[in-house]
């Protein structure tokens, strides 16, 4: 096939990136590297539009091991263990094949995580649909859960938390993000970067076959019409071939045979030789004849650009070759070497005796595109003054039941009772609370993670709305009961060559960026998901974070749900009525407009420190953060979840019960104390200029307000609960 | 006491079937299933998991592994056999129970604590146990319990039936069924009773902070019954 400007564009390049492969190249590319250059240079692999920004993120810390720029993140936990953990996106599969795109997610992060030497201990994830009123959104939903179900389910990892929004910016673009834990030793931590000449480079896995050819370049790309040709691009999962690939790899792991190690993930072959090649300042040198293949007559082409799941690429100390393929062997998989690292700087493939390309690695990856994108800065939108008329035919056990059933408020059970989230015998907190908690296996200690997402504050103000996801997932591990030590990011974001798009990106960014500082809660991975559009629509700018935090000792958890009659209920953090952008506002009133609730970051770690504070004092029994749908929908949580009801007295200080209730202020939680406690946690809460309300005391089996209004628990559980089931069994 | 866990290629509760027999006072080996031979055991356990990718029906190929023929040997001449989840789905693969698993009613899988009411107590693994219904937690996709009515005739007059889906007072009704089992199954013997295939995973209930501890009851109580 004769390469040409056209054929580069067909393969999703622009022009300028062509004649700037061919200046660097000083000749045409043949096929192969064309493809190659594709794959390296979309935006999927080479964060062409977004590295200038992602460099602004805070990566260090003390209790920070490995950054960004590995297959996943490392933090301390102490005692020479570590937890290695990555979010990532899977998003344009899912939207063609939900089931496989789902699952190979899941797989792929499992693998970024083992790759590294980490046993993967709990899974999450973070999905989104269009409303539920569109058609496509029950079949999406129901794959990517079964896909997600299949995979995590298969490999005996426990799904221990998650999230899912619907909204009808997701109709054409679903979000899949999955995220993966997994500990590993301090001193047996593997990387990507190979080392020394002439070392063995092996392949091992499943065999390559034709799927996936062109997967990162799909995923760089917006939808169109023609969405449903694209399917042969999605990868297909085989969770039970990745599970003997984990169990073989870790099996590898314990002795000393290995230099570097990296997974294929996004575009295959390519990515993963050349990624290890370039950190190791090497060159690679491939027969692909010697790769196992699954078809027949595979060209150069698709075997480097395949993106078939569960292969590993391996940089072997010589001589260790036959002790490799006996562990291999025992778990039925392929293993061949396929090559050497080289002192040439380049990638040299082989095949059928005649070389078929030779790239110098640098100009693949250090030389790859890197743009400054125009960018709009969004302006803080007015603030709306809600008319009292408007609150005044309201009844508030009305607005609740309907807040509580909202599909982004509503219990999620229908979609984690078929993950398996018990597998490995250490959940300690199921999914449904506000953390996910694993012990670290025969220790004390325990390991909190959350996901967590903000997209109507991140689209009404990306620079606060950045912010406050950072925020909410620091108070989702402290209200547990966690440290919270580092996060890794999700964003997923419209198209970068569109300036309000591109802007929404930077802020955000930005904002998750202040905030991480201030918390001292670093960005250790993560991955960035553009062209999340169809046509010119693109999705509201998500960026999902993924908090991990630290509890020494695992008794000290705390959950939400209500534990005595009589007990206490307070409010850390002040509310101060803001209703634009809350799920009362939107859905309630239909106001759509305005800023979505100011994030200050002072009383978030203050706040959060302190209420740490209490809970190490043995001084809580239950807490819960407050986000969507204000306080008395926390309370009403609490409530369901530990079936009592609660006497509420709305404090004197803000006149509205509506602005009191459903606020969406931050940086508060609700907390359950015992009365003969009160005095010591008030003199602690003071102590530290924290602001509470006493909202009321627990009861059997009603939720009253003020003496006056009244409703039964089980009417608050039977809204909570109902409408997912009801949703999806329709 | 002597237990063996045969690990299959793609078992997944393996390990935590290891714990929970360690916890409570068994001497346990994991035996690969490529193996031959089974060590000298009072009691050999097939843990859940996936054994061989399950993409055939579950079970089927794990029950022509090498380590079955011992452990069908051993389980016909006497020996303490308990298959939990997918080992129960190699059990009825085997043959050593009666009846097969299909795929849960309504085709999803399901994890979750349910109830099960002991239905015999003349057997090794429910003998003294003092409660009548126990809190266990279930995990799988294929879990619905079906049999021929002659079959079922003759597990009923046997008495082969160990445990029931319930409500928390023992109550056997439909609504407490979670995957469509004929009769609300979760766990049956063989005609001997000393081979044990069922669906709830009691080494995920063995402390305070898991999801309950009825797992700790039922493992005390085997350890007492086989010394």
């Amino acid at each position: 096939m004769i390469v040409n400007e056209q054929v580069a564009v067909d393969h999703g390049l622009k022009k300028e990136e062509y004649a700037k492969i061919c200046e660097l190249l000083k000749r045409s590319p043949n096929i192969t590297e064309l493809g190659i250059f594709s794959a390296m240079w979309n935006e999927h692999c080479s964060y062409k539009s977004s590295r200038l920004h992602l460099k602004k993120l805070p990566t260090k810390g003390k209790k920070v091991i490995q950054g960004p720029g590995e297959n996943a993140g490392v933090i301390d936990i102490e005692d020479n263990d570590a937890i290695v953990f990555k979010i990532e996106s899977h998003n344009h599969p899912s939207f063609i094949e939900p089931y496989q795109g789902a699952a190979t997610g899941v797989g792929g992060i499992m693998r970024d995580v083992f790759t590294m030497g980490a046993r993967p201990i709990a899974n999450l994830n973070s999905i989104h649909f269009g409303s539920p009123q569109n058609k496509k959104t029950k079949n999406l939903l129901r794959g990517v859960v079964h896909g997600i179900g299949g995979y995590g389910n298969c490999m005996g990892v426990p799904t221990i938390a998650g999230q899912t929004s619907f909204d009808s910016s997701y109709n054409g673009n679903i979000l899949v993000n999955a995220m993966t834990l997994g500990l590993v030793k301090k001193d047996k931590i593997f990387y990507s970067k190979a080392a020394g000449l002439n070392k063995p480079v092996i392949y091992v896995g499943s065999k390559t076959g034709r799927d996936g050819i062109h997967g990162a370049s799909m995923a760089s790309a917006s939808f169109d019409e023609k969405i449903e040709e694209k399917k042969p691009t999605v990868q297909v999962g085989d969770p039970f071939t990745e599970k003997l690939l984990l169990e073989a790899c870790l099996e590898l792991m314990a002795g000393d045979s290995i230099i570097a190690i990296q997974d294929m993930g996004a575009a295959g072959l390519t990515s993963s030789s050349i990624e290890m090649a370039s950190k190791g300042n090497l060159g690679i040198e491939i027969n692909l004849n010697k790769v196992p293949c699954r078809e027949t007559k595979m060209t150069p082409y698709e075997i480097m650009l395949s993106e078939s799941q569960e292969r590993m690429l391996i940089v072997l100390e010589n001589g260790k070759e036959e002790q490799a393929k006996k562990i291999f062997d025992k778990w039925n998989l392929d293993f061949a070497v396929i090559g050497k690292t080289t002192k040439s700087k380049k990638i040299e493939l082989y095949f059928d005796e005649e070389k078929v390309a030779d790239i110098p690695v640098n100009t693949l990856v250090e030389n790859s595109p890197m743009y400054d994108r125009k960018w709009k800065k969004a302006k803080l939108p007015k603030k709306n003054k809600i008319k009292k008329e408007d609150l005044k035919h309201l009844k508030i056990i009305d607005v609740l039941k309907k807040i509580l059933a909202n599909p982004n408020v509503c219990s999620k059970e229908w979609i984690w009772q078929q993950y398996d989230h018990t597998v490995m015998g250490d959940t300690i907190q199921k999914p449904g609370g506000d953390s996910g908690v694993v012990r670290v296996h025969g220790t004390d200690k325990a390991v909190a993670a959350s996901v967590d997402s903000s997209a109507i504050y991140c689209w009404a103000h990306p620079l606060t709305g950045g912010k406050q996801v950072v925020c909410e997932s620091f108070r989702n591990l402290i209200s547990v009961g966690a440290k919270p030590i580092a996060i890794t990011n999700c964003l997923n974001f419209g198209s970068p060559e569109n300036e309000e798009n591109m802007g929404e990106f930077v802020e955000c960014v930005q904002g998750i960026g202040e905030a991480s500082e201030y918390l001292k809660f670093p960005v250790v991975s993560g991955n960035v998901s553009f062209y999340n559009q169809t046509k010119e629509e693109g999705i509201k700018p998500t960026p999902a974070i993924g908090g991990v935090g630290l509890l020494k000792n695992y008794q000290n958890m705390t959950t939400m749900d209500f534990k005595e009659v009589d007990n206490l209920v307070l409010v850390i953090g002040k509310t101060e009525g803001h209703i634009d952008q809350s799920l009362f506002a939107r859905n309630i009133l239909d106001e759509k407009n305005g800023p979505p609730p100011e994030v200050n970051l002072f009383n978030e770690k203050n706040n959060g420190e302190t209420l740490l504070k209490l809970i190490d004092n043995n001084l809580i029994k239950s807490a819960h953060d407050v986000s969507l749908g204000g306080i008395i929908t926390a309370v009403s949580k609490m409530c369901i979840k530990g079936k009592k009801g609660i006497n509420i007295k709305k404090p004197k200080y803000l006149i509205n019960e509506i602005e009191y209730f459903f606020a969406e202020d931050q940086g508060r939680y609700i907390i359950e104390i015992n009365k003969k406690d009160f005095k010591k946690v008030a003199d602690i809460l003071h102590k530290n200029a924290v602001h509470f309300d006493e909202l009321g005391t627990i009861n059997e089996n009603e939720l009253y307000i003020n003496d006056k209004t009244k409703v039964t628990i089980d009417e608050l559980s039977t809204s909570n609960k109902s409408w997912l089931t009801n949703y999806m069994s329709k | 006491m002597k237990s063996s866990v045969i690990t299959f290629p793609g078992s997944n509760c393996d390990r935590d079937m290891d714990v929970a027999l360690k916890k409570f006072g068994f001497k346990n080996k994991m035996v690969w299933h490529a193996d031959a031979e089974l060590p000298k055991s009072d009691l050999v356990v097939l843990p859940g998991g996936f054994s061989y990718g399950d993409y055939l029906r579950c079970g089927s190929m794990a029950s022509k592994s090498k380590i079955m023929h011992s452990v069908i040997n051993f389980a016909n001449s006497g020996g303490m056999v308990m298959g939990i989840c997918n080992g129960f789905q190699i059990l009825v693969e085997t043959g050593l129970v009666p009846g097969v698993l299909l795929r849960n009613k309504y085709l999803e899988f399901i994890c979750k604590n349910v109830f099960v009411k002991i239905n015999d107590k003349k057997n090794k693994y429910f003998k003294n146990v003092n409660n009548d219904v126990l809190e266990f937690h279930i995990a799988h996709n294929e879990g619905n319990y079906f049999c021929t009515n002659d079959q079922l005739k003759e597990i009923e007059d046997n008495n082969q039936i160990a445990i029931n889906y319930c409500d928390e007072n023992g109550k056997i009704e439909d609504q407490f069924n979670p995957n469509g089992s004929i009769k609300n199954i979760a766990g049956i013997f063989n005609k001997e009773k000393n081979v044990l295939g069922m669906m709830p995973h009691p080494e995920r209930m063995i402390d305070a902070s898991l999801s309950g501890e009825d797992g700790s009851l039922f493992f005390k109580n085997l350890i007492n019954n086989l010394k």
